[in-house]
C-alpha cells in the first residue's frame, strides 16, 4: 500500500532521514521506535507529505505522492493522522470536528459534478444525487455513530477544551476514521496523556488493529508494540537499523544500538 | 455666562430652525458609514495580507507576494491618512479618469489604510493560533486556503477582537479629515452651523461631545465582548 523508496529529508544542512526504504502492506501494524531525535516523527510526517521529502519516493496506492505535481490533498484524505497533542479544531464542537472533512470533501465533489453537468461533460450518470443538506445529515449520522462507538455521544456538542486528554485523543482517532482512510498514521498518540488515560486510547487502537486497519505508529509503549504490531522498525540517526516481527526484535535485537535502546526502555 | 447663553441660543436656532440637525444626522451617518465600510474592507485586505505573510517562503510566488505586501503596508503606514485621501482623490482618480463621490473615496481609502494596520493585528492573531491546528486541517485533506478559512482565521479573529475594536475607534476618530475630499461628515455639519451663526464655540463643543459619546459607546461594546470571550474561555 505504501512503498517508501530511498526517502531522504534535510532541514537546512541537517540531514534527518538518510535513505529509508520501507513497505507497508494492507493490514500491517507497523510500530516505529527509536531514541529521541532519531527522525521517527519526521519519517511519519513524510508519509503524508506534511514534510516534503528532500528526495526519494512515497508510492501510495500506486501514485508517487512525493511528486510536487500531484494534488496532495486528494491523497491525504485516504491517510488519517493522529497527533501527540490531539490537535482537535478548537473552534468546532466535537461532532463538527468529525464532520468537517467528510462534509467538505463531499460538497467539493458535488460542486465538481454540477460543474461538469453544466458544461455537458460526464453525461447522464453524473447527475448529482445529494444536496448539501443531505450530505450534512448523512455525515452527522456517521459522526454520531463514531461517537457512540467510543461512548462519547453525549459530548457531541461540547467543545474540545472541555474534554479530558484521553477523550480528546479518542475523538481525534474517530475524526481520522470518518474519512474511511486506507491507513492511519499515529505520532506518539499517548505521550501527552496522564497515565490513567493511556489505556483507553490504546484499547481503541487495538480494536482498529483487530478490524484490519492499516496503521503506522510511532510510540514508546513497548508493551503495545509487542502485543499488537506485526512489524517493529527500529530507527536511529535517520536510518532504519532493524525491521522485524516484535517477537524476534524484542527477544533478539541484532544491532548494538537496538540492544542499548531496549535495555533503557524495558 | 450670559454671553455663553447667547451663543447657545444661536446654535439651537440654527440647529433646529435652519435644518442644522439634518446636516448633523447626515454627517453622523457618513462618519459611521466611512468607518464601518473602511473597517470591513480593511479586515478583508488585512486578512489576505496576513495570510500571505504567514505562508512558508521557500517558493518564488509566496516570496514575491510577500514583497508586494510589505511594500503595501509600508506605504500606507508610512504616510498620513490626509495625504492618502488627497493623492487618491486629486491624483489617482483623475489619472484613471474616474469620478467618485467624496464619501465613497473616503470609504475606499480608509479600507486600504486600515487594511495595512489590520494585517499586522491579524498576523499576530494567526501566529497566536497553535500550528497544530493548521496541520490537523491539512492532514484531513483540506487545502491551505480552506484550512485557514475554516479553522485558523476564526480562532485568530477571536484572539484579536479587542484590538480590532480599538482599530475601529481609531478609524472613527480619523474620519474627521474626510472633508478634505468633500465628504460631508460631522465636522462639515458643525462647521456649517458655525459659519451660519459666525459662532464656533458651541458647535465644536457639541461635536467633541458627540465624538466622545461615540467612542465611549464602542469602548463599552468592546469591553463587553472581551468579558464574554474570557468567560467562554474559562468555561471551555
Ligand atoms: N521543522 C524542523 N526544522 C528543523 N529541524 C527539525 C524540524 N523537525 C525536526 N527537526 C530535527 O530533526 C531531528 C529529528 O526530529 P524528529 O522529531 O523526527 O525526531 P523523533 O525521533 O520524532 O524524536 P522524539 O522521540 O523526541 O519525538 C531532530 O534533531 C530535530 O531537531
Ligand atoms: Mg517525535
Amino acid at each position: 500500500m505504501i512503498d517508501v523508496i530511498d526517502l531522504k529529508k534535510s532541514f537546512g544542512s541537517l540531514e534527518v532521514l538518510k535513505g529509508i526504504n520501507v513497505t507497508v502492506n494492507k493490514g500491517d501494524i507497523v510500530v516505529v521506535i527509536g531514541p529521541s531525535g532519531s527522525g521517527k516523527s519526521t519519517f511519519l510526517r513524510c508519509l503524508n507529505c506534511m514534510e516534503d521529502p528532500t528526495s526519494g519516493s512515497i508510492i501510495f496506492n500506486g501514485v508517487d505522492i512525493a511528486d510536487m505535481r500531484v494534488d496532495i490533498n486528494v491523497h491525504r484524505r485516504h491517510m488519517g493522522m493522529v497527533f501527540q497533542h490531539f490537535n482537535l479544531f478548537n473552534n468546532k464542537t466535537v461532532i463538527e470536528n468529525i464532520m468537517l472533512a467528510p462534509v467538505y470533501v463531499r460538497c467539493q465533489e458535488l460542486k465538481k459534478r454540477r460543474r461538469q453537468r453544466l458544461f455537458g461533460k460526464g453525461g447522464q450518470e453524473a447527475a448529482p444525487q445529494a444536496t448539501k443538506a443531505q450530505i450534512k445529515e448523512q455525515a452527522y449520522g456517521e459522526a454520531l455513530a463514531l461517537l457512540k462507538r467510543i461512548g462519547l455521544e453525549d459530548k457531541a456538542d461540547a467543545y474540545p477544551s472541555t474534554l479530558s486528554g484521553g477523550q480528546k485523543q479518542r475523538v481525534a482517532i474517530v475524526r481520522a476514521l470518518a474519512m474511511n482512510p486506507d491507513v492511519i498514521l499515529f505520532d506518539e498518540p499517548t505521550s501527552a496523556l496522564d497515565p490513567e488515560m493511556v489505556g483507553e486510547v490504546l484499547d481503541l487502537m487495538k480494536e482498529l488493529a483487530k478490524e484490519g486497519m492499516t496503521m503506522v505508529i510511532v510510540t514508546h509503549e513497548m508493551g503495545f508494540a509487542k502485543e499488537v504490531a506485526n512489524r517493529v522498525l527500529f530507527m536511529d540517526e535517520g536510518v532504519i537499523l532493524e525491521s522485524a516481527p516484535p517477537k524476534e526484535f524484542f527477544a533478539n535485537p541484532q544491532h548494538a544500538r537496538a540492544k542499548e535502546f531496549l535495555s533503557k526502555v524495558l | 455666562m450670559g454671553n455663553f447663553g447667547n451663543k447657545w441660543n444661536k446654535f439651537v436656532e440654527i440647529f433646529v430652525e435652519r435644518n442644522g440637525y439634518v446636516k448633523v444626522v447626515e454627517g453622523l451617518q457618513n462618519t459611521l458609514l466611512i468607518a464601518v465600510f473602511g473597517m470591513l474592507i480593511g479586515i478583508l485586505i488585512g486578512t489576505l495580507i496576513a495570510t500571505v505573510r504567514v505562508i512558508p517562503k521557500y517558493k518564488t510566488l509566496p516570496r514575491a507576494l510577500n514583497a508586494v505586501c510589505t511594500f503595501y503596508v509600508g506605504l500606507f503606514r508610512g504616510t498620513p491618512m490626509v495625504v492618502q485621501l488627497l493623492v487618491f482623490y486629486y491624483v489617482l482618480l483623475p489619472l484613471m479618469g474616474v469620478k467618485m463621490q467624496g464619501v465613497r473615496v473616503a470609504m475606499f481609502v480608509f479600507g486600504l489604510n486600515s487594511g495595512a494596520y489590520i494585517s499586522e493585528i491579524m498576523r499576530s492573531g494567526i501566529q497566536s493560533v497553535d500550528a497544530g491546528q493548521l496541520e490537523a486541517g491539512r492532514a484531513v485533506g483540506l487545502g491551505f486556503a480552506p484550512a485557514m478559512i475554516k479553522i485558523v482565521i476564526p480562532q485568530a479573529v477571536k484572539n484579536i477582537l479587542p484590538t480590532l475594536g480599538n482599530e475601529f475607534i481609531a478609524l472613527i476618530k480619523e474620519t474627521s479629515v474626510v472633508s478634505f475630499v468633500g465628504a460631508a461628515d460631522l465636522y462639515v455639519a458643525f462647521n456649517y452651523i458655525g459659519s451660519n451663526s459666525y459662532e464656533f464655540m458651541v458647535p465644536y463643543l457639541v461635536m467633541a461631545a458627540i465624538y466622545i459619546v461615540l467612542v465611549m459607546f464602542i469602548s463599552l461594546l468592546v469591553k463587553i465582548m472581551e468579558r464574554s470571550l474570557k468567560k467562554s474561555d474559562r468555561r471551555n
